[in-house]
Protein backbone atom coordinates (compact mmCIF):
# COMPACT_ATOMS: atom_id res chain seq x y z
CA UNK A 1 0.00 0.00 0.00
CA UNK A 2 1.62 3.07 -1.23
CA UNK A 3 -0.94 5.28 -2.14
CA UNK A 4 1.57 8.39 -1.09
CA UNK A 5 3.43 7.33 -4.03
CA UNK A 6 0.34 6.69 -6.32
CA UNK A 7 -0.84 9.75 -5.87
CA UNK A 8 2.64 11.91 -5.90
CA UNK A 9 3.35 10.41 -9.62
CA UNK A 10 -0.61 11.70 -10.50
CA UNK A 11 0.43 15.07 -9.01
CA UNK A 12 3.69 15.26 -11.41
CA UNK A 13 1.81 14.24 -14.23
CA UNK A 14 -1.04 16.62 -13.60
CA UNK A 15 1.53 19.72 -13.03
CA UNK A 16 4.69 18.50 -15.08
CA UNK A 17 4.48 18.56 -18.83
CA UNK A 18 8.23 17.04 -18.59
CA UNK A 19 6.68 14.09 -16.57
CA UNK A 20 3.90 13.65 -18.60
CA UNK A 21 6.35 13.34 -21.84
CA UNK A 22 8.28 10.95 -20.27
CA UNK A 23 5.62 8.84 -19.10
CA UNK A 24 3.86 8.87 -22.52
CA UNK A 25 7.03 7.47 -23.77
CA UNK A 26 7.97 4.91 -21.61
CA UNK A 27 5.46 4.05 -18.64
CA UNK A 28 7.30 1.07 -17.36
CA UNK A 29 10.25 3.32 -16.51
CA UNK A 30 8.29 6.24 -14.77
CA UNK A 31 6.68 3.40 -12.55
CA UNK A 32 9.69 1.77 -12.02
CA UNK A 33 11.33 5.09 -9.89
CA UNK A 34 7.98 4.90 -7.45
CA UNK A 35 7.45 2.38 -4.90
CA UNK A 36 4.18 0.77 -5.98
CA UNK A 37 2.51 -2.75 -5.21
CA UNK A 38 1.80 -4.47 -8.38
CA UNK A 39 -2.46 -3.39 -8.26
CA UNK A 40 -0.92 0.04 -8.36
CA UNK A 41 1.25 0.29 -11.24
CA UNK A 42 -1.44 -1.10 -13.02
CA UNK A 43 -4.13 0.52 -12.10
CA UNK A 44 -1.86 3.38 -12.91
CA UNK A 45 -0.29 2.08 -16.39
CA UNK A 46 -3.96 1.79 -17.49
CA UNK A 47 -5.44 4.65 -15.96
CA UNK A 48 -8.13 3.24 -14.02
CA UNK A 49 -9.69 6.22 -12.75
CA UNK A 50 -12.39 3.50 -10.82
CA UNK A 51 -9.47 1.72 -9.16
CA UNK A 52 -7.29 4.66 -8.06
CA UNK A 53 -10.53 6.52 -6.14
CA UNK A 54 -10.93 3.63 -4.68
CA UNK A 55 -7.15 3.14 -3.46
CA UNK A 56 -7.84 6.62 -1.98
CA UNK A 57 -6.34 9.04 -4.09
CA UNK A 58 -7.52 12.71 -3.77
CA UNK A 59 -10.53 13.55 -6.16
CA UNK A 60 -8.26 16.54 -6.23
CA UNK A 61 -5.44 15.06 -8.16
CA UNK A 62 -7.74 12.37 -10.08
CA UNK A 63 -10.26 14.75 -11.38
CA UNK A 64 -7.13 16.87 -13.20
CA UNK A 65 -5.88 13.18 -14.07
CA UNK A 66 -9.04 12.07 -15.63
CA UNK A 67 -9.06 15.69 -17.72
CA UNK A 68 -5.78 14.84 -19.16
CA UNK A 69 -6.76 11.57 -20.16
CA UNK A 70 -9.46 13.35 -22.30
CA UNK A 71 -12.55 11.20 -20.06
CA UNK A 72 -15.93 13.91 -20.92
CA UNK A 73 -17.23 14.62 -17.26
CA UNK A 74 -20.17 11.93 -17.16
CA UNK A 75 -17.32 8.66 -17.74
CA UNK A 76 -15.28 10.42 -15.26
CA UNK A 77 -18.25 10.45 -12.71
CA UNK A 78 -19.17 6.71 -14.10
CA UNK A 79 -16.27 5.42 -13.43
CA UNK A 80 -15.87 5.80 -9.97
CA UNK A 81 -19.18 4.77 -9.07
CA UNK A 82 -18.33 1.72 -11.25
CA UNK A 83 -14.73 1.88 -9.36
CA UNK A 84 -16.64 1.23 -6.00
CA UNK A 85 -19.09 -1.14 -7.45
CA UNK A 86 -16.04 -3.38 -8.64
CA UNK A 87 -13.71 -2.95 -5.77
CA UNK A 88 -15.49 -2.12 -2.83
CA UNK A 89 -15.74 0.96 -0.71
CA UNK A 90 -12.77 3.32 -0.83
CA UNK A 91 -9.99 2.10 1.32
CA UNK A 92 -7.99 4.89 2.43
CA UNK A 93 -7.68 8.69 2.21
CA UNK A 94 -9.51 11.46 2.79
CA UNK A 95 -13.39 9.40 1.71
CA UNK A 96 -12.84 6.80 4.05
CA UNK A 97 -12.33 9.53 6.77
CA UNK A 98 -15.67 9.15 8.41
CA UNK A 99 -15.39 5.71 8.96
CA UNK A 100 -11.40 4.81 10.11
CA UNK A 101 -10.21 8.47 10.67
CA UNK A 102 -12.34 11.36 11.63
CA UNK A 103 -10.53 14.63 10.81
CA UNK A 104 -9.46 16.57 13.30
CA UNK A 105 -12.16 18.44 15.62
CA UNK B 1 -2.32 52.10 2.62
CA UNK B 2 -5.33 49.90 3.23
CA UNK B 3 -7.38 47.20 2.42
CA UNK B 4 -10.13 48.91 0.11
CA UNK B 5 -12.14 45.67 -1.26
CA UNK B 6 -13.20 42.53 0.42
CA UNK B 7 -15.24 39.20 -0.82
CA UNK B 8 -15.33 35.94 -1.67
CA UNK B 9 -16.80 34.17 -4.52
CA UNK B 10 -16.84 30.32 -5.51
CA UNK B 11 -14.52 28.85 -8.04
CA UNK B 12 -14.91 25.44 -8.99
CA UNK B 13 -13.70 23.93 -13.03
CA UNK B 14 -17.64 23.48 -14.04
CA UNK B 15 -18.10 26.78 -13.66
CA UNK B 16 -16.43 27.85 -17.17
CA UNK B 17 -15.91 24.28 -18.25
CA UNK B 18 -19.58 23.15 -17.84
CA UNK B 19 -20.96 26.21 -18.80
CA UNK B 20 -23.32 24.99 -20.99
CA UNK B 21 -25.54 21.83 -19.26
CA UNK B 22 -26.37 24.74 -15.96
CA UNK B 23 -29.53 26.18 -15.96
CA UNK B 24 -29.22 29.28 -18.35
CA UNK B 25 -31.44 31.41 -15.24
CA UNK B 26 -28.89 30.31 -12.28
CA UNK B 27 -25.81 30.77 -14.29
CA UNK B 28 -26.84 33.94 -15.86
CA UNK B 29 -27.81 35.38 -12.67
CA UNK B 30 -24.30 33.97 -10.78
CA UNK B 31 -22.11 35.53 -14.08
CA UNK B 32 -24.02 38.38 -13.48
CA UNK B 33 -23.07 38.66 -9.38
CA UNK B 34 -19.11 38.07 -10.47
CA UNK B 35 -19.55 40.69 -12.83
CA UNK B 36 -21.18 42.85 -10.43
CA UNK B 37 -18.07 42.17 -8.07
CA UNK B 38 -15.97 42.92 -11.05
CA UNK B 39 -16.74 46.69 -11.61
CA UNK B 40 -16.92 46.87 -7.72
CA UNK B 41 -13.29 45.81 -7.42
CA UNK B 42 -12.29 48.32 -9.92
CA UNK B 43 -14.07 51.01 -8.50
CA UNK B 44 -11.84 50.52 -5.41
CA UNK B 45 -9.05 50.96 -7.57
CA UNK B 46 -6.72 48.16 -6.01
CA UNK B 47 -2.69 47.87 -6.53
CA UNK B 48 -2.69 44.44 -5.94
CA UNK B 49 -5.34 41.62 -5.87
CA UNK B 50 -4.80 39.00 -2.65
CA UNK B 51 -6.40 36.05 -3.63
CA UNK B 52 -7.08 33.38 -0.84
CA UNK B 53 -7.60 29.82 -2.50
CA UNK B 54 -7.38 26.29 -1.49
CA UNK B 55 -5.45 25.05 -4.29
CA UNK B 56 -6.19 21.34 -5.50
CA UNK B 57 -2.58 20.12 -5.47
CA UNK B 58 -1.13 22.20 -8.27
CA UNK B 59 1.97 23.51 -6.03
CA UNK B 60 1.64 22.20 -2.56
CA UNK B 61 1.93 18.03 -2.01
CA UNK B 62 2.26 15.91 0.92
CA UNK B 63 5.42 15.62 0.45
CA UNK B 64 6.16 19.19 2.58
CA UNK B 65 2.38 20.75 2.71
CA UNK B 66 2.23 24.24 3.78
CA UNK B 67 -0.96 25.25 6.39
CA UNK B 68 -0.81 28.62 4.94
CA UNK B 69 1.72 30.15 1.68
CA UNK B 70 1.63 33.30 -0.01
CA UNK B 71 3.25 33.67 -3.42
CA UNK B 72 6.27 36.25 -4.13
CA UNK B 73 7.07 35.33 -8.00
CA UNK B 74 7.04 38.33 -10.56
CA UNK B 75 4.93 36.31 -12.55
CA UNK B 76 1.96 33.53 -12.27
CA UNK B 77 1.14 30.92 -14.90
CA UNK B 78 -2.48 29.08 -15.46
CA UNK B 79 -4.46 27.14 -15.29
CA UNK B 80 -2.08 23.91 -15.05
CA UNK B 81 -5.43 22.05 -16.61
CA UNK B 82 -6.40 21.28 -19.68
CA UNK B 83 -7.59 24.08 -21.44
CA UNK B 84 -10.91 23.05 -23.23
CA UNK B 85 -11.73 20.96 -20.17
CA UNK B 86 -11.77 24.65 -17.97
CA UNK B 87 -12.72 26.57 -20.59
CA UNK B 88 -10.06 29.16 -19.55
CA UNK B 89 -6.71 29.86 -21.44
CA UNK B 90 -2.95 29.40 -20.62
CA UNK B 91 -2.21 33.07 -18.99
CA UNK B 92 0.25 35.36 -17.38
CA UNK B 93 -0.97 37.13 -14.11
CA UNK B 94 1.66 39.93 -13.12
CA UNK B 95 3.11 39.71 -9.75
CA UNK B 96 4.86 41.49 -7.47
CA UNK B 97 7.85 39.92 -5.59
CA UNK B 98 8.89 43.22 -3.67
CA UNK B 99 4.75 43.87 -2.28
CA UNK B 100 4.52 40.16 -1.67
CA UNK B 101 7.79 40.29 0.60
CA UNK B 102 6.60 42.61 2.38
CA UNK B 103 3.14 41.89 2.97
CA UNK B 104 4.72 38.18 3.85
CA UNK B 105 7.05 39.72 6.28
CA UNK B 106 4.38 41.92 8.44
CA UNK B 107 2.00 38.56 8.28
CA UNK B 108 4.90 36.49 10.01
CA UNK B 109 4.76 38.78 12.82
CA UNK B 110 1.67 36.65 13.32
CA UNK B 111 1.26 33.75 11.54
CA UNK B 112 4.41 31.14 10.54
CA UNK B 113 3.96 30.77 6.67
CA UNK B 114 5.79 29.57 3.63
CA UNK B 115 6.65 31.73 0.64
CA UNK B 116 7.08 30.44 -2.70
CA UNK B 117 8.83 32.14 -5.82
CA UNK B 118 7.33 29.83 -7.94
CA UNK B 119 3.60 28.99 -8.11
CA UNK B 120 0.83 27.65 -11.08
CA UNK B 121 -2.35 28.80 -10.88
CA UNK B 122 -5.17 25.78 -10.78
CA UNK B 123 -8.90 26.58 -11.37
CA UNK B 124 -9.04 27.74 -7.92
CA UNK B 125 -7.81 31.08 -8.63
CA UNK B 126 -8.09 30.77 -12.48
CA UNK B 127 -11.72 30.85 -12.66
CA UNK B 128 -11.87 33.99 -9.77
CA UNK B 129 -9.57 36.03 -12.13
CA UNK B 130 -11.06 34.73 -15.37
CA UNK B 131 -14.25 37.12 -14.32
CA UNK B 132 -13.38 39.21 -11.74
CA UNK B 133 -9.88 40.73 -14.19
CA UNK B 134 -10.54 38.91 -17.62
CA UNK B 135 -7.75 40.66 -18.72
CA UNK B 136 -5.07 39.19 -16.15
CA UNK B 137 -3.88 43.07 -15.33
CA UNK B 138 -4.04 43.31 -11.84
CA UNK B 139 -0.97 42.67 -9.55
CA UNK B 140 -2.04 39.19 -7.74
CA UNK B 141 -0.84 38.26 -4.57
CA UNK B 142 -1.50 34.59 -4.23
CA UNK B 143 -2.25 33.30 -0.82
CA UNK B 144 -3.39 29.67 -0.16
CA UNK B 145 -4.64 27.61 2.51
CA UNK B 146 -4.58 24.14 2.89
CA UNK B 147 -7.95 22.66 2.63
CA UNK B 148 -7.56 19.25 0.50
CA UNK B 149 -5.00 17.01 2.50
CA UNK B 150 -5.33 16.69 6.59
CA UNK B 151 -4.19 17.05 8.93
CA UNK B 152 -5.64 21.57 8.51
CA UNK B 153 -4.84 24.38 9.86
CA UNK B 154 -7.63 24.98 12.85
CA UNK B 155 -10.77 27.58 11.95
CA UNK B 156 -9.07 29.82 14.45
CA UNK B 157 -5.59 29.78 12.67
CA UNK B 158 -7.15 30.61 9.41
CA UNK B 159 -8.76 33.47 11.41
CA UNK B 160 -5.93 34.76 12.39
CA UNK B 161 -4.12 34.46 8.91
CA UNK B 162 -6.71 36.82 7.54
CA UNK B 163 -6.67 39.40 10.37
CA UNK B 164 -2.54 39.62 9.75
CA UNK B 165 -3.46 39.45 6.42
CA UNK B 166 -5.12 42.88 6.95
CA UNK B 167 -2.94 44.26 8.98
CA UNK B 168 -0.30 43.74 6.50
CA UNK B 169 -2.18 45.17 3.38
CA UNK B 170 -2.98 48.27 6.25
CA UNK B 171 0.57 48.27 6.68
CA UNK B 172 1.90 48.75 3.10
CA UNK B 173 1.32 51.65 0.45
CA UNK B 174 -0.54 49.81 -1.69
CA UNK B 175 -4.18 50.30 -2.20
CA UNK B 176 -5.30 46.14 -1.90
CA UNK B 177 -7.77 44.20 -2.49
CA UNK B 178 -9.00 40.49 -1.11
CA UNK B 179 -11.20 37.69 -2.54
CA UNK B 180 -11.82 34.84 -0.54
CA UNK B 181 -12.56 31.27 -3.09
CA UNK B 182 -13.90 28.40 -1.74
CA UNK B 183 -16.80 25.98 -2.06
CA UNK B 184 -19.34 25.85 0.89
CA UNK B 185 -20.84 22.56 1.12
CA UNK B 186 -19.90 20.15 -1.46
CA UNK B 187 -18.66 16.55 -2.48
CA UNK B 188 -16.54 17.23 -5.74
CA UNK B 189 -14.26 15.29 -7.48
CA UNK B 190 -16.26 12.44 -5.94
CA UNK B 191 -18.78 10.21 -7.06
CA UNK B 192 -21.08 12.40 -5.49
CA UNK B 193 -20.53 15.43 -7.01
CA UNK B 194 -23.40 17.78 -7.70
CA UNK B 195 -24.65 17.08 -3.94
CA UNK B 196 -25.17 20.53 -2.31
CA UNK B 197 -26.60 20.79 1.39
CA UNK B 198 -28.26 24.05 1.07
CA UNK B 199 -29.59 24.56 4.31
CA UNK B 200 -25.95 24.28 5.71
CA UNK B 201 -25.03 27.05 2.84
CA UNK B 202 -27.25 29.16 3.80
CA UNK B 203 -26.39 29.11 7.79
CA UNK B 204 -23.19 29.51 7.01
CA UNK B 205 -23.72 32.45 5.22
CA UNK B 206 -26.32 33.85 7.54
CA UNK B 207 -22.82 33.80 10.27
CA UNK B 208 -20.56 35.31 7.52
CA UNK B 209 -22.56 38.13 6.42
CA UNK B 210 -23.24 39.16 10.28
CA UNK B 211 -19.63 38.48 11.05
CA UNK B 212 -19.63 36.47 13.67
CA UNK B 213 -16.55 35.53 14.64
CA UNK B 214 -17.67 32.98 17.66
CA UNK B 215 -20.05 31.07 15.32
CA UNK B 216 -18.00 30.90 11.99
CA UNK B 217 -15.23 29.56 14.37
CA UNK B 218 -17.50 27.24 16.02
CA UNK B 219 -18.01 24.40 13.35
CA UNK B 220 -15.82 21.30 13.87
CA UNK B 221 -13.90 19.47 10.76
CA UNK B 222 -15.46 16.59 11.68
CA UNK B 223 -19.19 18.03 11.61
CA UNK B 224 -18.37 19.53 8.75
CA UNK B 225 -17.36 16.60 6.88
CA UNK B 226 -20.09 14.84 7.92
CA UNK B 227 -23.30 17.53 6.55
CA UNK B 228 -20.54 19.42 4.06
CA UNK B 229 -18.39 17.06 2.89
CA UNK B 230 -14.80 17.19 2.23
CA UNK B 231 -15.51 20.21 -0.05
CA UNK B 232 -16.75 22.38 3.19
CA UNK B 233 -13.11 22.38 4.52
CA UNK B 234 -12.81 25.27 2.06
CA UNK B 235 -14.90 27.63 4.57
CA UNK B 236 -11.66 28.28 5.50
CA UNK B 237 -10.86 30.89 2.84
CA UNK B 238 -14.29 32.26 4.00
CA UNK B 239 -13.24 32.30 7.64
CA UNK B 240 -9.34 33.99 6.56
CA UNK B 241 -11.55 36.88 4.87
CA UNK B 242 -14.33 37.42 7.54
CA UNK B 243 -11.08 37.93 9.38
CA UNK B 244 -9.60 40.35 7.21
CA UNK B 245 -12.74 42.08 7.46
CA UNK B 246 -13.36 42.06 11.32
CA UNK B 247 -15.83 44.43 12.53
CA UNK B 248 -17.13 44.60 9.34
CA UNK B 249 -20.65 43.82 7.97
CA UNK B 250 -20.99 41.29 4.40
CA UNK B 251 -23.45 41.39 1.85
CA UNK B 252 -24.81 38.39 0.20
CA UNK B 253 -24.95 39.23 -3.48
CA UNK B 254 -25.53 35.57 -5.08
CA UNK B 255 -26.17 32.36 -3.51
CA UNK B 256 -27.38 29.32 -5.59
CA UNK B 257 -26.87 25.70 -5.68
CA UNK B 258 -25.84 24.95 -9.25
CA UNK B 259 -25.04 20.73 -9.18
CA UNK B 260 -23.48 20.90 -12.46
CA UNK B 261 -21.03 23.49 -11.63
CA UNK B 262 -20.41 20.64 -8.11
CA UNK B 263 -21.00 23.64 -5.76
CA UNK B 264 -23.34 25.99 -4.12
CA UNK B 265 -22.66 29.05 -6.08
CA UNK B 266 -21.57 32.50 -3.97
CA UNK B 267 -20.79 35.92 -3.90
CA UNK B 268 -20.48 38.02 -1.13
CA UNK B 269 -18.87 41.18 0.11
CA UNK B 270 -18.21 42.94 3.06
CA UNK B 271 -18.23 46.83 3.25
CA UNK B 272 -14.76 47.46 4.47
CA UNK B 273 -14.21 51.03 3.02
Amino acid sequence: MSLYYVQKLLYQLNRDPEVRGRFEADKDAVLASYTLTNEERVALATGDIGLLYVMGVNGQILMHYAALLGMPWDDYIHAMREGVRRYGPVRAGIYALADVNPPPS
Amino acid sequence: MSLVFAGVCSHAPGITGRKERADPTLRDGFYAALERMRLALEAARPDALVVVAAEHFANFFMNNMPAFCVGMAEEYEGPIEDEAWLGIRRAKVPGDTGLSRRLIAEVMQDVDLAYAEEWKLDHGIMVPLHFLTPRYDLTLVPANINCQGPPLAPLHRCHAFGRALRRAADAVPERIAIVGTGGISHWPATPDSGRINEAWDRAFLDRFVANDTDALLSYTDAQTYREAGQGGFEIRTFIAVAGAAQGAQGELWFYAPIPIFAVGCTVATFAVS
